[in-house]
C-alpha cells in the first residue's frame, strides 16, 4: 500500500469520525433500492444516533432486509444517499464493512469450525493483532462463560449458545455499529433475555445497536423504533411515543396497526 | 491484497477441508479408483466376440479354420449351428454377436484353388464393433485359407499351377513409443488429466455456493476481507490439492503399470499446476454464479462431459469432424490431454509444447479473472 | 391426494425458477446426442502422416499419391531421413511416417517383392491399428495394380451381412446409450440431491411429521423430475429419428414401456442414494463418481462390454443403465418384442423394488 493511499484513508477516516462525533453513526437520505420493476425499499429517510439502540420493524416483505444490506454495503441502493459510520453507502462499502459488525438471521460462524477457529479467524479478517487475539478470545469466552466449549465444534453448540457466540463475535473488533437481523430468531425466552444482556453491554462500550426483530417485547428495550410498511418507513420514534400515538398498551398492537396499512403480499 | 489476512484464510480453509468427511476418501481413493478401472474398461480393442458357427462342410479344413478362429483372442465360439436360421436366431436373441457359415465344398473348392466364399453376418447394433469383427474374421480366414494352400502345394497334393504371379508390396508397420499397443499406456495419461479436472470442477464449483447455502458467505462479504484474499484463500488449497493428485496419480502409474514419464516430469507438473490454477478458477467462477450447490454442480457437469467428450479422453480429436475440432480450440480439457500423452508417453519437450502452454496459461488467467469478475462483495 | 398435488406444484416452482439448472437440463440430451453423433468417433479422416521417399521414382510418387488422394490421409511432411520421425511426432500432429525404399521401384519393375516401412505413433494404440490397416490395404492395393494381367494365387471372398445396421451408423449404437445416460442423470443425480438439500436445509423434518406417509411426500418431490424425463425421452427420439435416421422398429409403446420403467428405476436409486448421504457434497459424490462415471464407462454406451475384463463386466451387470441400454437396442434397433426383453425388464423392476425397500427401511430408522 503506498503512501499515497494511506494518507487518502486517513483522510476518509477523518472525516468519518468527524460524522460520528456530530451525533450520528447512520444517516439515510431517500434512499431507494429497486429489483426490476419491484421497489423493495421506497426512499426511506432516518438518522441513528451514537449508542443508541436502534429498532428496524416490519412485516416479513416490507423491505427490512433490503435495507439492512444496503446499510452494510453488501447492496448498491439504486438512488438516495447515506452515511454509515461516517463512510459513504454509495462509494465506501469496503471503508463500512470495517467499521461494523453484521450477525444475519442465518447463523453465520462455520459449523465445522471450533469455537476458537471462529474465532480466531473473524479477529483475523477484521486486522486483530496477532498477539491479542489469544486474549481477546479468552475474555470474549470468560464473559460468556463458555471457557469448556474452547475447543467444541460449533456444529455442535445449541442455538440460543450459538447465536450469543455470533454475537459476540460480531463485535470483537469493537466496531462502531453493529447490524443484527433478527438475531434472536427461534431461542427461548431466558437466553433471549441474556442475550439482550449482551446487547445493553455493548452499547455500554460505546457501540451503536441497530437490530430487526419479530419479538415485540423486545422492540420495548430499543430507544427507539421504525415501522416498515411496503418499503417506506411509515412511522419512527420511541416505543412510549408510539404506543400513546395509537393509544394502546403495547407494541403489538402498534405493530398490527401499522402492518395493516401493508398491501404487499409477503413472500 | 493482504498476507495476514490471507493467513487466517487458508488456516480455516485447510482445516475445514481436511474435517470434510468426503474429502480424504476422495483424494486417495479418485485416483486409485479411475486409474484401476478407467484403462481396463475404456478401450476399444475388441474381444471375445461371440460367434456362431455353421459347418456345412465337416471336413478336416472345416474343422481348422474354426479351431484357428477359436484360438484367436478375439472370438469366442459359443454355438455350433446346423442352420443358418439358427445361427440368425441365436444373434437376435444376444447370445451371438457374429455368424460365419462355411460352405458345404470349403475343402474341395481350396484345393482344386476355386473361389470360395464364406458367409458372415454380424448384429451391427454396434457398428464400431460389427465392422472391426468382420474385418479381423476376413482376415483369418484369408490367411487360413493361404496357409493350406501353400501347404498342400508343399505336400504336392495339388498342381501349382505355374503362372506368373504379381510381386507384393509388404508394408511392414512399426510402432513407435508403445510398441507393444497396450491401450492402458495411452489412457492413463489422460485420465490424470481428468482427475485435475474433476477436482477444479466439481469441488471448487460446489465451495463458494455451499459457504452460500449456509449463510457464511454473507459474513464475509460484510466484513473488509478483500476479494483478493478470499479467492486466494479458496484456490491455494485446491492448488496444494491437484499437486498431490498428481503426484499419487504418477505413483499410482509407475506402481500398477510400470509408467514413467519419458519426458520431463517437471514439464509436465508445470502443465498440470497451470491447468489446476485453471481449472479452479473456473470452478470458483461456477461457484460465485450458482445460487445453488445443486445448480453450481450440474452447470460443472454439463461442461465437464463435453470437455471430456470432446477433449480426445476416449476418442481421438483428429477423428472428429472439422467443425467439431474448431470446437476443441476452445476446450482446455483437450490442450492438457494432449501435452500430457505428449510429455508421457513420447518425451516431448517443452519446446515442442508451446501451443499447448500457451493456451493453457491463457485458460488459465481467463478463467481465474471471470471467477473475479464474477464474484462481488457489492451487489447491484 | 389434493395434498400430494400441492407438493408436486411446490416441486415444480422450485425446479422451473432455478433458470439455469432448467436450461441445462433441456440443453443437455441434445448436446450430447450431437457430441456423440458427431464427435464421438473412431473413423480415420485426413490423418496427418509424413513420407520419406529415398526413391524418389516415378512408383513411389505414385503410391504417395494414391495415400493421399483418399479421404483418409493427408500427406503434411515430407522428410529426408526415418531419423526425424521422432522429433515430428512429439509435436503431435503427424501420425505416421511412410518410408519408401530406395530400391523400390527397380523392385517392382523386376516384380520383386519389396516392402515400405510404416512408423506409426502407437501412443494410441486404437488409432495406430486402424492407419496401419488402411495403409497397408492401399499398399496392396498399389501392388496389385503394377501388373493388372497378373492373378492372385487364391480367390477368395467372405461376403458379409451386417444385420440391423448396414451402414454401421454410431448413431444406432449410441443413441440407446444416450437416452439411459440422460435419464440417469435427471432422475438419479437430481432427485437425490434435491432430497438431501431439503434434509439440509432442515425442511424435510417439517414434511416427515406433516400428516402424511413420508414415501408420499418423497413421490411428490419425484413428480417433476419424472414429467422432465419423459420430455428429454421425447426430444432425443426426435431428434435421432429426425437427424440421424434412427428408427424405431419395434413397438413404440413397449420402448416408453420399458423407457418408464427405467425412469422409475432411476428415481428410486436417487431416492435410496438421498437416504444413505447425509449432505449434498456427498450423494452428488455418491452419484456422480458411483453413478455417472461408471454408467458412461462399463454400461455399454461407448466401449463394448465383452471386451472388458471379467470383474468389469460384473459390475457391469449392477448398473440400471446397461439394461435399459440392452433394451433399446433390442427394441429400437432390432425391433424385436418383448420376448426378447423380459430378463432385462425382470432384472430393472426387481433393482427399483430393492431400492424402494432400502430407502423404505433407511426413513423409517431416521424418524426412530
Amino acid at each position: 500500500m503506498g503512501i499515497k493511499s494511506i494518507k487518502q484513508r486517513l483522510l476518509r477516516e477523518r472525516k468519518a469520525i468527524q460524522a460520528v462525533n456530530d451525533g450520528y453513526v447512520i444517516q439515510v437520505n431517500d434512499l431507494t433500492k429497486k429489483f426490476g420493476d419491484f421497489t423493495a425499499v421506497d426512499h426511506i429517510s432516518f438518522e441513528v444516533r451514537k449508542g443508541e439502540i436502534f429498532g428496524f420493524l416490519g412485516a416479513n416483505g416490507a423491505g427490512k432486509t433490503t435495507a439492512i444490506r444496503m446499510l452494510c454495503g453488501l447492496h448498491r441502493p439504486t438512488s438516495g444517499s447515506g452515511m454509515v459510520a461516517g463512510f459513504n453507502i454509495c462509494n465506501q462499502q469496503e471503508d463500512i464493512k470495517r467499521n461494523i459488525g453484521y450477525m444475519s438471521q442465518k447463523f453465520s460462524l462455520y459449523n465445522d469450525l471450533r469455537v476458537w477457529e471462529n474465532i480466531r479467524l473473524f479477529a483475523g479478517i477484521y486486522g486483530v493483532n496477532e498477539n491479542l487475539i489469544a486474549p481477546k478470545t479468552d475474555a470474549l469466552l470468560s464473559r460468556l462463560g463458555f471457557m469448556s466449549e474452547r475447543n467444541t465444534m460449533v456444529r455442535e453448540l445449541p442455538l440460543g449458545w450459538k447465536q450469543k457466540l455470533a454475537f459476540s463475535v460480531a463485535i470483537l473488533h469493537d466496531p462502531r455499529i453493529v447490524f443484527l437481523d433478527e438475531p434472536t430468531g427461534g431461542v427461548d425466552p431466558l437466553t433471549r433475555r441474556q442475550f439482550w444482556e449482551l446487547i445493553y453491554e455493548a452499547v455500554s462500550r460505546g457501540i451503536t445497536v441497530f437490530v430487526t426483530t419479530h419479538y415485540m417485547d423486545e422492540a420495548e428495550y430499543c430507544n427507539r423504533v421504525s415501522m416498515m410498511v411496503d418499503g417506506r418507513i411509515e412511522m419512527l420514534d420511541t416505543p412510549r411515543n408510539l404506543r400513546s400515538h395509537f393509544g394502546v398498551e403495547s407494541m403489538e398492537e402498534v405493530f398490527t396497526r401499522i402492518a395493516r396499512k401493508a398491501t404487499r403480499n409477503d413472500d | 491484497m493482504q498476507a495476514k489476512v490471507l493467513k487466517y484464510l487458508l488456516e480455516k480453509e485447510f482445516k475445514q477441508m481436511l474435517r470434510n468427511p468426503i474429502m480424504l476418501p476422495l483424494i486417495i481413493a479418485l485416483p486409485l479408483i479411475q486409474l484401476v478401472i478407467l484403462p481396463y474398461a475404456a478401450t476399444y480393442e475388441i474381444r471375445n466376440i461371440r460367434i456362431a458357427v455353421v459347418d456345412n462342410d465337416h471336413s478336416q479344413a472345416s474343422r481348422a479354420l474354426e479351431e484357428k478362429i477359436a484360438s484367436s483372442n478375439y472370438f469366442r465360439i459359443v454355438l455350433q449351428a446346423s442352420t443358418h436360421q439358427e445361427a440368425l436366431q441365436c444373434i437376435r436373441a444376444g447370445s451371438a454377436g457374429m455368424a460365419i457359415e462355411i460352405p458345404a465344398d470349403f475343402e474341395s473348392d481350396l484345393i482344386m484353388n476355386r473361389p470360395v466364399s464364406v458367409y458372415i453376418s454380424a448384429d451391427a447394433v454396434d457398428g464400431t464393433k460389427a465392422g472391426i469383427g468382420a474385418s479381423y474374421l476376413g482376415q483369418i480366414i484369408r490367411n487360413f485359407a493361404e496357409d493350406v494352400v501353400k501347404e498342400k502345394a508343399v505336400k504336392g497334393l495339388i498342381d501349382v499351377v505355374h503362372q506368373p504371379v504379381p510381386a507384393k508390396v509388404e508394408a511392414v508397420p512399426l510402432f513407435r513409443f508403445n510398441p507393444a499397443l497396450d491401450y492402458k499406456t495411452y489412457m492413463v495419461p489422460g485420465i490424470l488429466a481428468m482427475l485435475l479436472t474433476l477436482v477444479g470442477g466439481i469441488l471448487a464449483a460446489l465451495n463458494i455456493s455451499s459457504e452460500r447455502e449456509l449463510g457464511t458467505l454473507e459474513q464475509i462479504k460484510v466484513s473488509p476481507v478483500s476479494k483478493f484474499d478470499y479467492l486466494a484463500g479458496k484456490l491455494i488449497p485446491f492448488w496444494i490439492m491437484g499437486l498431490i493428485i498428481t503426484l499419487i496419480g504418477l505413483g499410482i502409474a509407475y506402481l500398477l503399470y510400470g509408467l514413467i514419464p519419458k519426458g520431463n516430469v517437471f514439464t509436465l507438473l508445470a502443465f498440470a499446476i497451470i491447468y489446476n490454477m485453471g481449472f479452479t478458477g473456473f470452478g470458483l467462477f461456477i461457484s460465485s454464479v450458482a445460487k445453488s450447490q445443486q445448480q453450481a454442480m450440474f452447470i460443472a457437469f454439463f461442461f465437464l462431459l463435453i470437455f471430456f467428450l470432446m477433449g480426445g479422453l476416449f476418442t481421438p480429436v483428429s477423428s472428429m469432424p472439422h467443425w467439431a475440432q474448431y470446437i476443441t480450440y476452445l476446450n482446455p480439457t483437450a490442450y492438457l490431454i494432449d501435452a500430457m500423452r505428449l510429455i508421457i508417453l513420447k518425451g516431448s519437450r517443452f519446446s515442442d509444447l508451446y501451443p499447448q502452454f500457451w493456451a493453457t496459461v491463457s485458460f488459465a488467467v481467463a478463467f481465474n479473472a471471470m471467477a473475479l469478475l464474477a464474484f462481488r462483495k457489492t451487489a447491484d | 391426494m389434493k395434498q400430494f398435488l400441492a407438493f408436486v406444484e411446490k416441486e415444480f416452482y422450485h425446479i422451473f425458477r432455478d433458470k439455469a439448472t432448467m436450461l441445462i437440463i433441456l440443453l443437455m440430451p441434445i448436446v450430447q446426442v450431437l457430441i456423440f453423433g458427431f464427435a464421438i468417433t473412431t473413423d480415420i479422416r485426413d490423418t496427418e502422416v509424413a513420407v520419406c521417399d529415398l526413391s524418389q521414382s516415378m512408383e513411389s510418387r505414385e503410391l504417395i499419391e494414391k495415400i493421399q488422394a483418399g479421404e483418409y490421409f493427408n500427406v503434411s511432411e515430407r522428410l529426408l531421413s526415418p531419423q526425424e520421425a521422432d522429433n515430428v511426432f512429439r509435436k503431435g500432429k503427424v501420425k505416421s511416417l511412410i518410408v519408401i525404399p530406395e530400391d523400390f521401384s527397380n523392385r517392382i519393375a523386376l516384380n520383386e517383392n519389396t516392402a515400405i516401412q510404416i512408423i506409426t505413433d502407437g501412443s494410441n494404440p486404437n488409432e495406430a491399428n486402424i492407419i496401419t490397416g488402411y495403409l497397408q490395404t492401399i499398399t496392396a492395393q498399389f501392388a496389385a495394380e503394377q501388373h493388372p494381367a497378373m492373378q492372385p494365387p487364391i480367390s477368395f471372398s467372405a461376403e458379409t451381412r451386417m444385420l440391423y445396421n448396414p451402414l454401421l451408423k454410431s448413431a444406432f449404437t449410441f443413441v440407446p446409450g444416450v437416452i439411459g445416460l440422460v435419464l440417469m442423470l435427471i432422475c438419479t443425480l437430481m432427485t437425490s440431491v434435491s432430497i438431501v438439500r431439503e434434509r439440509e436445509h432442515g425442511t424435510m423434518e417439517a414434511l416427515l411429521v406433516a400428516p402424511s406417509k413420508p414415501l408420499y411426500l418423497i413421490f411428490a418431490k419425484t413428480v417433476p423430475y419424472f414429467v422432465i424425463s419423459l420430455f428429454n425421452l421425447a426430444v432425443i427420439i426426435l431428434l435421432s429419428i429426425f437427424a440421424f435416421d434412427v428408427p424405431i422398429r419395434g413397438s413404440f409403446m413397449l420402448f416408453i414401456g420399458t423407457s418408464i420403467t427405467y425412469i422409475f428405476t432411476s428415481l428410486c436409486l436417487g431416492i435410496f442414494i438421498s437416504t444413505v448421504s447425509k449432505t449434498q457434497q456427498i450423494a452428488m459424490i455418491i452419484s456422480l463418481m458411483g453413478l455417472m462415471l461408471p454408467t458412461v464407462l462399463l454400461s455399454g454406451l461407448m466401449f463394448p462390454i465383452e471386451s472388458m475384463p471379467v470383474v468389469l463386466q460384473g459390475i457391469s451387470y449392477l448398473l440400471p443403465a446397461r439394461w435399459f441400454i440392452d433394451m433399446g437396442r433390442i427394441i429400437m434397433i432390432k425391433g424385436l418384442g418383448f420376448h426378447y426383453i423380459w430378463i432385462q425388464w425382470a432384472v430393472l423392476t426387481g433393482m427399483a423394488g430393492i431400492f424402494l425397500a432400502l430407502s423404505v427401511r433407511g426413513f423409517k430408522v431416521r424418524l426412530d
